[in-house]
C-alpha cells in the first residue's frame, strides 16, 4: 500500500514537471539565408553564430521569460528572393514569430514587403523582420515599415565612416568603383559618389562598374580595367565569393594601393587572402575583435572556438540581436505579441559586449553604434580568423556612427 | 594597345583552362552519347583532391596524383554506375549524370564544408613574369598555357598517330564492327571516360588556386562548358579548342571594354529616342558590354544552332 502511494505521488510529480515542460515552449527564430551555392559559406558561418548566440547567451542562462528557449531554425534560400518567400511562409506554418535573414539587400527588400503585407493580413500570426546584415538604406528610408529593424549600418552610415578614412589620405587622388549589381552594390556606388564629392571634391572617380552578383568566374577582365585607370584606392561592397575573387584578381595582376571593403573577413577570406592583403584591405566593421572590446566577449569567443573550431566570430553583431531580442521579450513580458516586443526594441539601449552602446532609432529602427576601421594583418591578433594567424585589426573608431543622419522613413505603427 | 594584348593573354588563360573540361566532354559525348552532367563535379573533385595533397606532399605531386584519382574515380563511375544504366537509354544516363552532380557537390560539402579552401598557387610560381604597362602577368598563367597546350598536343598526337587513337577513333563510328575485329569496347569507353573525367580533374587543380576552391565552383563552370562544346561541334576536339579560345576572349573583351549599347545602335543607324527615360527600351539602350559578358557565349549558343545546328566543326546533326 506505501509503496502504490509512493508511486502515484511519483507520478503525479512528473506529470507536473511534464507539464511544466509543455508550457515552456521554444521561441522559435527562422534564420532564412543561403545554405547552398555560391555563397553556403558566409550563410552557414552566420547560421552557427546565431546558433551558438541563442544557446551560450540565453537558453545556458535560463532562457527568457519563465525558462521559454531560443530554438535557430535554418531555412535555405540559396540567395533567391522567390525561395525566401517560400521558406518565409514555410517558417510562419510551423509557428515562427522571429524572423532573422541578412545576405543580399535583394532579398531583404522582397521579405520586408512580404512580411508588411502578412502582418496587416494575419494579425494573429505576425512575425518581426531582424535583420543583421542586409545593408540597403532604402531598407529604413522608403521602403520601412514598423516589423522590420536592422542590426548593422547601413551602407550610406558604413560608407561615411569608410570616406572619413580616405579623406584623410592625401596620397588617394584616383578611387576606382566597383560592385555586385543589384540594389546594395549600386547604394555603395551611390553613397561613395556622393561622399567624395563632398569631403574630397579633388579626388576623381576613374571607375564606377557593377557586376554580375555570383557568377563571375574569373575577376581578370574587371581587375585590368581597375590597373589601367591607375587608381590608388578601390572601394567594394562585394561580399562573399565575389570578394575573394575580385580581392585576389587584382591584387595578382599588380593593383599596388588598398581596398576600401564592407566585408573580407571570415568565411575562409581571410585565409585566402592571406600575406597577399596584408595592410591592404581596409574593412569598416562593428564590434572590437582585436583588440577584443571586454572580458565577457573574450570568454565568449573562447567557448565559441572550443565548440567551432573551424569558425570565426566575424558578425558581432549576431550577438546584439539575440541579446537585444531577448531583453526586449523579456521587458514586454511576452514573445508572442511580436507587436508589444517590437515596441520594446524602439528606442532600445543595450550595453554592447562588443563595445559601445547601442541604440535602436525609433524613427527608422536603424541601430546605432560605434562604427571600427580595421585592418587585414598578422600582427597584434588575438583572435584571428580561418585559423590562418591573419586577422582584423582596429584602427579607428567612430562612436555612434551617423546618429543623426537623416531618413525619409514615414514608420506606420499598428 | 597594350590592353589588347593583356587581354588576349587573359581570354587565352581563360580558352584553355575552359577547353581542358570540354575536351573531355566532347570526347566522352562523342564516343558514348553520353551528355555527362557531372563534368565540372569531376572538375571540383581535382581542385579539392589537389588541395588535399598538396599540404601534405606539395603542389607538384598535387597536379601528379589528384587527376589520377579523379581519372580512376571515373573510370569506376562508368563501369559501375552508367554502363549499368546505359542499357535502358540516354534519359535514364542523363538523370544518373545529374544525380551525380549532386551528391559530388553535397559530398564535397560534408567532407571539406562550404568555405572556401585556402589552396593557393606554389611559392615557386608565385611571381610576375612580366608587365605590360602597369598590368602584370603572373608566372602561374604563363604555367596554365602551357599545360593546356601540352595536353591538347598530347591528346592530338595519341588521337591521331597512335594505334589506340585510331581504334578509338574506329569505334566512334563503329563500334559494332571494331568489337567484330576483336576490340574489347566497352574496355575503351571506360578509357575513354577515366581520361575524359582525369582532364577536368587537371583543369580542377590548375584552376583551383586562381578561380578558388569552393562547393560552388562546378556549378559556376558547368553550364557553360556545355555551350562550349555545342559551338564547337559535339564530338570535335578541333571545335572545343576553336569554341573555347572564342568564348574566352569574347567574355574578356566584353568585360574589359565598356561599350555601350546606345553607340552600338547608334552606328549600325538607329538613333537615340528623343526621351529615353520615357522609352520601354530604356534598360535596353544602357545596356554595357561587362553586363552582358556572360551571356554572350549563350546568344553565340543560339546563334549557331539557328545557322549551323552541327556546330562549328561539328560533323553529323544528330
Amino acid at each position: 500500500m506505501k509503496n502504490i502511494t509512493k508511486l502515484g505521488a511519483v507520478s503525479a510529480l512528473s506529470l507536473v514537471i511534464g507539464a511544466s515542460a509543455a508550457f515552456a515552449e521554444n521561441i522559435k527564430i527562422a534564420f532564412i539565408d543561403p545554405l547552398s551555392g555560391p555563397f553556403a559559406s558566409t550563410g552557414t558561418n552566420g547560421l552557427h553564430q546565431f546558433e551558438f548566440a541563442a544557446q551560450y547567451m540565453i537558453n545556458d542562462n535560463g532562457g527568457v521569460l519563465d525558462g521559454d528557449m531560443f530554438e535557430v531554425i535554418g531555412f535555405d534560400n540559396k540567395t533567391s528572393p522567390k525561395e525566401s518567400l517560400i521558406q518565409l511562409q514555410v517558417a510562419i506554418d510551423q509557428g515562427v514569430r522571429f524572423i532573422v535573414q541578412g545576405n543580399s539587400s535583394g532579398v531583404a527588400n522582397a521579405l520586408t514587403e512580404a512580411i508588411d503585407k502578412h502582418n496587416r493580413r494575419n494579425p494573429d500570426s505576425r512575425v518581426l523582420f531582424l535583420n543583421y546584415a542586409a545593408v540597403d538604406p532604402a531598407l529604413t528610408n522608403d521602403k520601412c515599415n514598423f516589423w522590420h529593424f536592422r542590426f548593422d549600418a547601413n551602407a550610406d552610415i558604413k560608407m561615411d565612416a569608410l570616406t572619413d578614412v580616405i579623406a584623410k589620405d592625401q596620397d588617394i587622388k584616383k578611387v576606382y568603383l566597383i560592385g555586385q549589381d543589384y540594389s546594395f552594390g549600386k547604394a555603395v556606388a551611390a553613397a561613395a559618389e556622393s561622399m567624395l564629392g563632398e569631403k574630397r571634391p579633388d579626388i576623381e572617380i576613374v571607375g564606377n562598374e557593377l557586376h554580375p552578383i555570383g557568377k563571375v568566374k574569373d575577376f581578370t577582365p574587371y581587375a585590368r580595367k581597375v590597373i589601367s585607370t591607375e587608381a590608388d584606392a578601390v572601394i567594394t561592397g562585394n561580399w562573399g565569393a565575389d570578394m575573394l575573387g575580385l580581392g585576389k584578381s587584382i591584387i595578382e595582376n599588380g593593383f599596388t594601393g588598398p581596398i576600401y571593403t564592407y566585408y573580407a573577413a571570415g568565411s575562409g577570406i581571410t585565409a585566402a587572402f592571406g600575406e597577399s592583403g596584408k595592410g591592404r584591405i581596409r574593412l569598416i566593421t562593428q564590434g572590437g575583435i582585436n583588440p577584443i572590446a571586454s572580458e565577457e566577449a573574450r570568454t565568449l569567443y573562447n567557448a565559441f572556438k572550443e565548440k567551432y573550431p573551424e569558425g570565426n566570430i566575424d558578425q558581432s553583431r549576431i550577438f546584439n540581436t539575440i541579446g537585444m531580442l531577448a531583453q526586449a521579450i523579456n521587458e514586454a513580458g511576452t514573445a508572442d505579441d511580436v507587436v508589444a516586443v517590437a515596441n520594446k526594441l524602439e528606442g532600445m539601449k543595450y550595453p554592447s559586449m562588443w563595445g559601445g552602446e547601442l541604440y535602436m532609432r525609433p524613427q527608422d529602427h536603424q541601430l546605432i553604434q560605434d562604427m571600427n576601421i580595421a585592418v587585414h594583418t598578422d600582427e597584434n591578433v588575438e583572435f584571428d580568423y580561418d585559423n590562418s594567424g591573419f586577422g582584423v585589426v582596429t584602427e579607428s573608431t567612430i562612436v555612434n556612427a551617423s546618429m543623426d543622419s537623416p531618413t525619409t522613413c514615414e514608420m506606420k505603427r499598428p | 594597345m597594350d590592353l589588347i594584348l593583356v587581354n588576349l593573354i587573359d581570354g587565352l588563360v581563360t580558352g584553355l583552362l575552359l577547353f581542358m573540361l570540354s575536351a573531355g566532354l566532347t570526347l566522352i559525348f562523342s564516343m558514348m552519347g553520353v551528355l555527362n552532367f557531372a563534368h565540372a563535379s569531376f572538375y571540383m573533385l581535382g581542385a579539392y583532391f589537389a588541395y588535399q595533397i598538396s599540404i601534405a606532399l606539395g603542389f607538384w605531386m598535387g597536379l601528379l596524383i589528384a587527376p589520377l584519382i579523379v581519372g580512376v574515380l571515373g573510370a569506376g563511375v562508368e563501369r559501375y554506375g552508367l554502363r549499368r544504366v546505359h542499357q535502358y537509354g540516354h534519359v535514364p544516363e542523363l538523370i544518373f549524370t545529374f544525380g551525380l552532380a549532386l551528391l559530388i557537390e553535397e559530398l564535397v560539402q560534408f567532407i571539406w564544408g562550404k568555405n572556401q579552401m585556402p589552396y593557393s598557387v606554389p611559392d615557386v610560381l608565385n611571381f610576375t613574369a612580366f608587365a605590360i604597362s602597369g598590368n602584370s602577368i603572373p608566372a602561374y598563367k604563363i604555367f596554365m598555357i602551357f599545360i593546356s597546350i601540352g595536353i591538347f598536343l598530347g591528346l592530338l598526337y595519341v588521337l591521331t598517330k597512335t594505334r589506340v587513337g585510331m581504334i578509338i577513333q574506329a569505334a566512334l563510328s563503329y563500334p559494332r564492327t571494331v568489337e567484330a575485329l576483336g576490340h574489347n569496347v566497352p574496355l575503351i569507353f571506360m578509357g575513354v571516360f577515366g581520361v575524359g573525367t582525369a582532364l577536368a580533374g587537371v583543369a580542377g587543380v590548375i584552376a583551383g588556386p586562381v578561380l578558388g576552391t569552393f562547393p560552388g565552383m562546378a556549378f559556376v563552370l558547368g553550364s557553360i562548358v556545355f555551350v562550349t562544346i555545342v559551338i564547337g561541334g559535339l564530338g570535335s576536339l578541333w571545335g572545343a579548342l576553336v569554341a573555347s579560345l572564342l568564348i574566352g576572349c569574347l567574355t574578356t573583351f566584353a568585360k574589359s571594354y565598356n561599350i555601350e549599347m546606345e553607340n552600338v545602335l547608334n552606328a549600325i543607324g538607329i538613333l537615340t529616342p528623343d526621351d529615353l527615360d520615357d522609352s520601354i527600351f530604356r534598360d535596353f539602350w544602357s545596356l554595357t558590354s561587362p553586363q552582358i559578358a556572360d551571356i554572350l557565349p549563350y546568344i553565340l549558343m543560339v546563334l549557331i544552332l539557328i545557322f549551323r545546328p552541327a556546330g562549328l566543326f561539328g560533323k553529323r546533326l544528330s
